[in-house]
């Protein structure tokens, strides 16, 4: 493999003297893993070498995990929890403490980025069939990743106590209310008073500044260890390492540094690109990150005229609102989230990767598409005339995708499977 | 300050029983372009009226300082700012600071307070005026550009005033002695779902106020850029420091991509 | 088609090597201004500053032999009204001092005199010991700490001990004179703790 001698040595620069570095790093290596840790996770780890454009997303992710982590803890460092003072303090930053204001659009940005970034990412795996064996557990590892992040969302959207925090807690709490015996006494319990109160609004700064992102963290590293085992799959679909050659490594595969090291600069550097101009430009995107209502402090007394959660949470919402019904639309609304988990089982496809699929999985997974974003725009809409038969219509579709999929994956004429995987150079 | 809320009620009611007797006799005042639309109908087409203010404009948002010092803050706060922040975004020196806006009594370094207490201001108005730090944010600049030219004379309201945006305003129109005295002609209009409604046919101006129709519009302009700037002080700094931070990140993304590209002639 | 994924043959390594710094060095420097709104957010905040402004005092309250301790900046200001005797008693112990020219205290340049004040009459100091922190004690009476005291503050945490100007006595753990804030006199009978010719500091 003529890999390490010619594109520079991994993990340092070509030619550079790292003599001094052997007595360091050999002291250090006898007592930590680090040497082993690059050579088997960067440089001798192989992916695939037909990543394309909705590869980058994971690491992107990762990214903005960071940055939240990053920029969130700066804001507690000045943000005050409390009825009396969480609002107030929201403006302190902004107005008084040097570059609040460019801490918190990074963070409600970025909140709003991690949804696009790990909706683009949950796609990539319907185009290519990554939730299917061997990778099952990546899959439900990372919707545990998805629905944490909603949690982690809905309570920090919760923190500034505006007016659109205090009715949208309200609103979704008392969803817990509809399950059935437990329902009122839960609600209750979440909210530790009779009405969305201070008591919530502590708990839940806790567990959005402590538990929550511990908990991210632990799932995000399992989710990369259950990577790491299975390897990567690809835009084609085939497993690299049945293919090995002579020195054991997968034909098809290169390694992920630092070949895939330096492409993910590329999309760092796109990403930052977009993210400035909306922090810097249109951070509250037409209402959308940072919307009108939660400029004014929580009314108990006074609801707003349109309430909607953020963006992110709009399609179910819409499917919530579609049902006539209280209990029903919040089961319903709880399944939608759920579907995802049942992928990998309700796939009978023989092959992974949407490139060799027939008409069939094409239409339905477009549809799915179509009706995720449609739902998503009527959930902003009010609930009322053609928006409601609309938003009937779309989860319908939604649920079919799911509910017929064993079906029209299995009829679903397939084409052949290249051996190796498709590349064009780049 | 009761005084002068009771003077401006006792003024406004003043110049609405001159405008009426005057009704009969006097022509009305000619309608300025911006006023006018639909074949002449003055104010029918009051919902697409935008401020088209523009923050960056220091002078205009400085009158607006200006303007709210003299019409709004008898009632209204702005509890978030400190006069020495206003002064500093403003380019406001001190003294002038001290002079002509800073109410005697009060220091640099306080937060921008309106002397009328609120339970009294609850009582006279029925609410207590709101801190206005936020209200562009909350409502938006148009928002408030329509809300300062759609008041209207109507003798059913405590205040002798109503308005378009905001319907049963409990605000009186403070800006009447500029803006003068008009009144609304609605007709009714049958809605989708079976049930009609009022809507402004047009605007008929009864009383003239201090300033042209023109001037008021740029009155009203200046005060919103103000209250734009008010609720998002930094938004002039943020763009300024956006533009570098952009185009460093372009060439930084250029040269990754390029080491990209060099790295991947490796890979066939 | 070759069987590997990788063929590095026609490597320019010295384009590669250059490309990759330039990138790194880029990206260093990005992250470096990146750090600076972080650090910055730590600055005292506008309210801190606000309350930090200047504060005024009323000297015509102050009886002579008496000290009153506004606060500026959240640190206690001893201002002490000296009479002539306590003025006297200023001079004539230089063998005692650490630093009797205050040439390594902080003051502004009108406090760096032997009186270490901008009028003999009134003494403005930052009452903060200069050892650990610790706010020293009153003891303006002549003898009261022992027979040959002139007069001054004493430190109860450590045993530091000060004169009438604010000057340190050798065999105090401090090293330094006792700080002097910016102040000046508006009025006669103003006074305003941080803001002198310099301005507001």
């Amino acid at each position: 493999m003529a890999v390490n001698s010619a594109s520079g040595a991994p993990g340092g620069l070509p030619g550079e003297d790292r003599s001094a570095k052997k007595g360091l790093w050999a002291w250090i290596n006898k007592r930590l893993p680090l040497s082993d840790f690059i050579s088997e996770q960067l440089t001798g780890y192989y992916a695939p070498k037909n990543f394309n454009i909705w590869y980058f997303f994971g690491s992107l992710a990762l990214l903005v995990l960071v940055l939240q982590l990053v920029t969130g803890i700066f804001l507690t460092m000045f943000y005050k929890p409390g009825e009396a003072t969480s609002f107030d303090s929201v403006e302190y930053i902004m107005r008084e403490v040097d570059y609040g204001w460019l801490i918190r659009y990074l963070h409600s940005t970025g909140a709003s980025a991690f949804f696009i970034v790990v909706y683009l990412h949950m796609f990539r795996a319907f185009l290519y069939g990554s939730y299917k064996a061997p990778r099952e557990l990546l899959w439900l590892v990372g919707m545990f990743v998805y629905l944490a992040l909603m949690a982690e969302a809905f309570m920090g959207y919760v923190l500034p106590w505006g007016n659109m925090s205090f009715w949208g807690a309200q609103v979704i709490v008392n969803l817990f209310g509809t399950i059935p015996a437990i329902g009122p006494g839960l609600v209750e319990w979440i909210r530790g008073d009779y009405g969305i109160a201070d008591a919530t609004l502590n708990r839940f700064f806790a567990l959005h500044v402590v538990a929550l992102p511990l908990g991210l963290l632990l799932l995000v590293l399992l989710h990369l260890v259950a990577l790491r085992h299975t390897g990567s799959n690809n835009p084609d679909g085939i497993e690299i390492k049945e293919k090995l050659g002579a020195d054991g490594k997968p034909l098809d595969g290169i390694p992920f540094h630092p070949y895939y090291t330096v492409k993910d600069v590329v999309g760092v550097g796109v990403f930052f690109v977009l993210f400035a101009i909306v922090v810097f430009f249109v951070p509250t995107f037409g209402g959308l990150f940072l919307e009108g209502p939660n400029f004014e402090p929580a009314n108990p007394l006074s609801t707003p005229e349109h309430i909607a959660p953020v963006w992110y949470f709009t399609p179910y919402y819409a499917i919530l609102r579609a049902v006539p019904d209280q209990r029903l639309g919040a089961l319903l609304m709880g399944l939608a989230v759920m579907a995802f988990l049942f992928m990998p089982w309700l796939d009978r496809s023989p092959v992974k990767s949407m490139r060799y699929r027939g008409w069939m999985s094409r239409t339905a997974l477009t549809l799915f598409a179509v009706s995720f974003i449609a739902l998503g725009y009527l959930g902003l809409q009010p609930a009322e005339g053609l928006y409601v038969y609309l938003a009937r219509f779309f989860a319908a579709i939604y649920f079919l995708f799911f509910l017929l999929m064993p079906i029209y994956s299995k009829l679903d004429r397939v084409k052949p499977v290249p051996d190796r995987v498709t590349y064009h150079a780049h | 300050m009761r005084t002068e809320v009771s003077q401006a009620a006792r003024g406004a009611l003043a110049l609405l029983a001159a405008a009426l007797l005057a009704l009969g006799s006097a022509a009305a005042p000619a309608a300025e372009e911006a006023g006018a639309a639909e074949g002449g109908k003055l104010g029918a087409d009051w919902q697409s009226w935008r401020a088209k203010n523009d923050v960056s404009d220091m002078p205009s948002v400085q009158r607006g300082a200006r303007n709210f010092v003299s019409y709004c803050m008898g009632c209204h706060s702005l509890k978030y700012e400190h006069w020495s922040r206003l002064g500093h975004d403003l380019a406001i020196p001190q003294a002038l600071l001290e002079k002509d806006l800073l109410p005697p009594g009060d220091k640099t370094t306080d937060y921008i307070l309106t002397s009328m207490p609120a339970s009294d201001a609850a009582n006279w108005f029925g609410k207590t005026p709101p801190d206005l730090s936020l209200m562009a944010r909350e409502r938006g600049a148009d928002y408030l550009y329509q809300l300062f030219t759609t008041f209207y004379v109507d003798p059913t309201r405590p205040t002798g005033a109503n308005n378009l945006r905001l319907p049963a305003i409990a605000m009186p129109h403070v800006l009447s002695e500029l803006e003068g005295l008009k009144g609304a002609v609605f007709r009714t209009v049958r809605k989708s779902d079976g049930g009609s409604e009022q809507v402004l046919d047009h605007f008929v101006p009864l009383a003239p106020g201090r300033l042209s129709a023109t001037e008021y519009q740029g009155f009203v302009r200046d005060t919103v850029n103000f209250l734009d700037y008010v609720g998002d002080p930094t938004q002039t700094a943020r763009h300024a420091l956006g533009v570098w931070v952009v185009l460093f990140l372009l060439v930084f993304t250029w040269l990754a991509w390029l080491m990209k590209r060099e790295y991947w002639k490796d890979v066939h | 088609m070759a069987d590997h994924a990788v063929i590095a043959d026609e490597v320019d390594l010295s384009r590669r090597k250059f490309l990759t710094r330039a990138t790194i060095a880029t990206g260093v420097v990005g992250a470096a201004f990146a750090a600076v709104p972080f650090i910055e957010s730590w600055s005292p905040s506008e309210r801190a500053r606000a309350q930090g402004a200047p504060t005024e005092f009323d000297l015509s309250k102050l009886e002579p032999g008496q000290m009153a301790v506004p606060v500026w900046r959240r640190q206690p200001i001893y201002v002490v009204r000296r009479t002539p005797d306590m003025v006297a008693r200023v001079a004539g112990h230089d063998g005692d001092l650490k630093d009797p020219d205050s040439k390594d205290s902080d003051q502004p340049p009108y406090a760096k005199n032997a009186l270490r004040a901008r009028s003999a009459e009134y003494l403005v100091l930052i009452g903060i010991c200069t050892h650990l922190g610790c706010l020293p004690k009153q003891r303006f009476a002549q003898g009261e700490v022992y027979p040959s005291w002139p007069g001054g503050f004493f430190c109860p945490c450590h045993g530091s001990r000060f004169d009438l100007a604010g000057r340190v006595f050798t065999g105090s753990p401090a090293s330094v004179n006792l700080r002097i804030p910016p102040y000046s006199y508006p009025k006669p009978t103003t006074l305003v703790i941080g803001t002198d010719e310099k301005g507001t500091s």
